[in-house]
């Protein structure tokens, strides 16, 4: 039985979209080629798990896209970061210095003071045929962002084919049309080779617990370079309160 | 005071001084030749000041009367009392020096205004055109007497010699550039060095009335003496420099830019939102037609509406990159025209491109479903721009700086990338910077000083993992000295975040008290 997300009308949902059974449980992140477009990221206001996440997400997208075979330019395009005011203050603005070395010098960074401000600009964003991908940052439950426009920009990144990851901080689970869905909060770091006293690759514990394609499941992500995923606990003992409807 | 042989100068510039050029344009606005009709009796042009009017200039027959330049006109009018007035009209006479100086462009291929009355033409190497420099003199002044303008002329080296010889010189005169010009214009006044009346004045007291008796001292003197005057209009070695061809002189050279404008007068005053946007679409069209025939792209656009009770609203647009795209500046307009008060209505629109910059032509595509495929990044950035304004569509640019904080600059985010050294790759920086650093109360401490377990935003925090100090000084060339260095480390508690903290200061180090621990950034 394929996982569906109640936004989707049944007859938009094509065989190829769903993964037969042995595939979807074999399935993790950091392995399809390419993933969703439209992705919602659960994480606290207190650390910066949510956005570096999904920067991993995204490089693990740029790595997996296939090159344009008659491009001679290698892929340079701008991303969008959009962050609402409350964003801001609490998980604190991008640090060039501390992005990944591939994304750095292309960022385009949008301070919105309002939540629909922050809609408007991510929208603009995902109609950009020029940008790599999108990330947006929002805080708490606005009003302004309900269902109709997580529609809206579901269905603006489909169309303009723009990778787009939402980072809800503090965020209640409700109505939502995005493709996936993880709660992710930060996991203690596997001790580094040479100073084992130091923090080692970041970690987090991922839990995918709305997915349109594959069941649900819980892994452990590292970003050691390139996207890793281990699956920390298994399908049938997956805490029911975690998966709850919404 | 002793000179060096100066090197002899390759550029020629013809300086054209227009001796009288507010009584010659009144003149002209009345169609009367020298000397005919109302220019035969006195008269002066005034000016009001706050003591009464006041004379700026006075034709051939009022300056024999006794009426000067600078004179109040009442006692003038003692002096002559059938002197007849005109306004002066120091604008229009800024008009036309600008447009005299695009047109004395066919002597020479740049020229530069003189304010307030002449015009500078660079005209190294086209004399041959005219037959010798003799010859552009004498067709320039045939010219300029064709058009009933009165005027002085000079070729020199330099444009400080050319402006002395036309002030002070003899008409038509020539420096040759084999000639030396200390030693030819040494017998000019002293004011023929552009120099302020103050100076000029404090000069003459000086008993220095001619260019010669400034070579007679020594130069240690003046320099000594003009120490505090940096502005060349108060400095005379400054101006004698220039004039000798020591020191270059830049000159602002006049072009002439035309704005592309277009305009439509409506045949009923529009009061409704919607009238107004499909003119102003319809202008913005017209301003596409426009510049792809000059193959221009608008970067800046003006909007203004003349309403019919006498008002003009002006709108005012940037855009990141430059456009042709009717359908973009139209819609950019659009959110702007949210405000606009009609009143009674409007009843012209005008728009101008008062910046432009160059845009290829282009093909456009062939393909309907390739108009679909989304904006460009230059027209996601305007529209951006336009809701959220400037400050909040920005880009990081590294900065030279050891301070975390001020490592990194915000720009406009299409702007050209300056060259900067790279980061350090063994400096750890974290993902995400807070504005202002949090102070962190620190609960529990290792005997080495670090925190064990600290508070921050009401949650306790347990530190398992650490790496540090990494020191960072403050920058003593720019803060005060009672700023306090920062060891920072890399933290991750039991949880698994990671948190960049700072320790503001050493225990005893003389800037204050117990040193205070920050939370600056975290780590994914």
């Amino acid at each position: 039985m394929p996982i569906t997300n109640v936004a989707d009308r049944p007859e938009l949902i094509s065989g190829a979209d769903v993964l037969s059974p042995s595939r979807a449980n074999e399935w993790q992140p950091g392995v399809s080629a390419i993933g969703p477009i439209h992705t919602e990221i659960f994480a606290r206001a207190d650390d910066a798990a949510g956005a570096a996440v999904s920067l991993a997400f995204a490089m693990d997208h740029l790595q997996a896209a296939t090159p344009d075979p008659l491009a001679d330019t290698p892929d340079e395009r701008p991303w969008l970061w959009v962050q609402d005011r409350e964003a801001l203050r609490r998980t604190g603005r991008p640090y060039r210095a501390g992005l990944p070395r591939r994304l750095r010098h292309r960022l385009v960074h949008v301070a919105a003071r309002t939540t629909e401000d922050a809609l408007f600009a991510l929208e603009e964003g995902l109609r950009c045929r020029e940008l790599a991908f999108v990330i947006g940052e929002i805080t708490g439950n606005p009003r302004a962002l309900d269902m109709t426009a997580s529609r809206r920009l579901g269905l603006a990144a489909e169309r303009h084919g723009v990778p787009f990851w939402l980072v809800r901080l503090d965020f209640r689970r409700d109505l939502s049309s995005a493709r996936q869905r993880w709660d992710v909060r930060a996991a203690p770091s596997p001790p580094p080779r040479w100073n084992p006293e130091a923090p080692g690759v970041p970690s987090w514990q991922a839990e995918l617990f709305r997915a349109r394609r594959h069941p649900p499941g819980r892994w452990t992500l590292r970003d050691d370079g390139a996207l890793a995923a281990e699956r920390g606990v298994s399908l049938d003992t997956l805490d029911l309160q975690h998966t709850l409807p919404c | 005071m002793s000179f060096m042989p100066t090197p002899p100068s390759s550029r020629r510039v013809l300086a054209i001084w227009c001796a009288r050029l507010s009584i010659d344009r009144w003149r002209l606005a009345h169609g009367l030749a020298e000397g005919e009709g109302a220019d035969a009796a006195p008269l002066a042009l005034i000016s009001e000041t706050a003591h009464g009017p006041r004379i700026t200039a006075a034709n051939a027959a009022g300056l024999a009367a006794g009426a000067q330049a600078g004179m109040m006109l009442a006692d003038a009018r003692t002096l002559c009392p059938q002197l007849a007035v005109a306004p002066a009209d120091p604008a229009g006479d800024l008009a036309f020096i600008e447009a005299l100086a695009v047109w004395a462009q066919r002597w020479g291929p740049w020229s530069a205004i003189d304010r307030p009355d002449g015009v500078i033409v660079d005209v190294t190497g086209v004399a041959h055109l005219f037959g010798g420099e003799a010859h552009l003199l004498a067709d320039a002044q045939a010219i300029f007497a064709r058009r009933r303008l009165s005027v002085r002329l000079a070729i020199a080296p330099t444009a400080g010699a050319a402006w002395a010889l036309a002030h002070h010189g003899p008409p038509r005169a020539l420096l040759h550039p084999e000639d030396d010009p200390a030693q030819r214009l040494a017998e000019l006044p002293i004011a023929a060095l552009r120099l302020d009346d103050d100076t000029i004045t404090l000069l003459r007291r000086l008993g220095l009335k001619r260019l010669g008796d400034l070579h007679g001292i020594h130069r240690d003197a003046l320099v000594r003496r003009f120490r505090n005057r940096r502005s060349a209009a108060a400095n005379p070695l400054i101006r004698m420099d220039q004039l000798l061809g020591r020191v270059p002189e830049p000159m602002l050279p006049v072009l002439a830019i035309e704005a592309p404008l277009v305009q439509r007068r409506l045949m009923e005053p529009i009061r409704h939102r919607e009238l107004l946007e499909r003119v102003v679409a319809d202008l913005a069209a017209d301003m596409v037609r426009l510049l792809e025939a000059k193959s221009l792209g608008a970067r800046r656009l003006e909007l203004g509406m003349w309403k019919v009770d006498g008002e003009v609203v002006g709108r005012r647009l940037e855009v990141a990159a430059p456009t042709r795209d009717a359908a973009h500046i139209a819609g950019l307009f659009g959110r702007k025209l949210e405000d606009v008060d009609a009143g009674f209505g409007i009843e012209l629109v005008r728009l101008r491109a008062s910046w432009t910059e160059p845009l290829a032509l282009a093909q456009r595509d062939f393909e309907a479903a390739a108009e679909n495929h989304g904006t460009s990044l230059a027209a996601c950035i305007d529209r951006l721009t336009v809701r959220l304004g400037a400050d909040a569509v920005r880009r990081p640019v590294p900065r030279a700086s050891h301070l975390p904080e001020r490592a990194q600059t915000w720009e406009e985010p299409l702007g050209p990338e300056k060259t900067a050294q790279t980061e350090f790759e063994f400096h750890a920086r974290p993902l995400k910077l807070l504005d202002r650093p949090e102070p962190i109360g620190v609960i529990y401490q290792t005997p080495d000083g670090l925190p064990r377990t600290f508070r921050w935003r009401d949650a306790s925090h347990e530190v398992v993992r650490v790496e540090g100090p990494e020191r960072i000084a403050p920058e003593w060339w720019r803060e005060r000295s009672t700023t306090r260095l920062r060891d920072y480390y890399r933290i991750e508690d039991q949880e698994g975040r990671r948190y960049w903290v700072y320790r503001n200061g050493l225990a005893g180090d003389g800037r204050g008290g117990m040193p205070e621990w920050f939370l600056q950034g975290m780590w994914g």
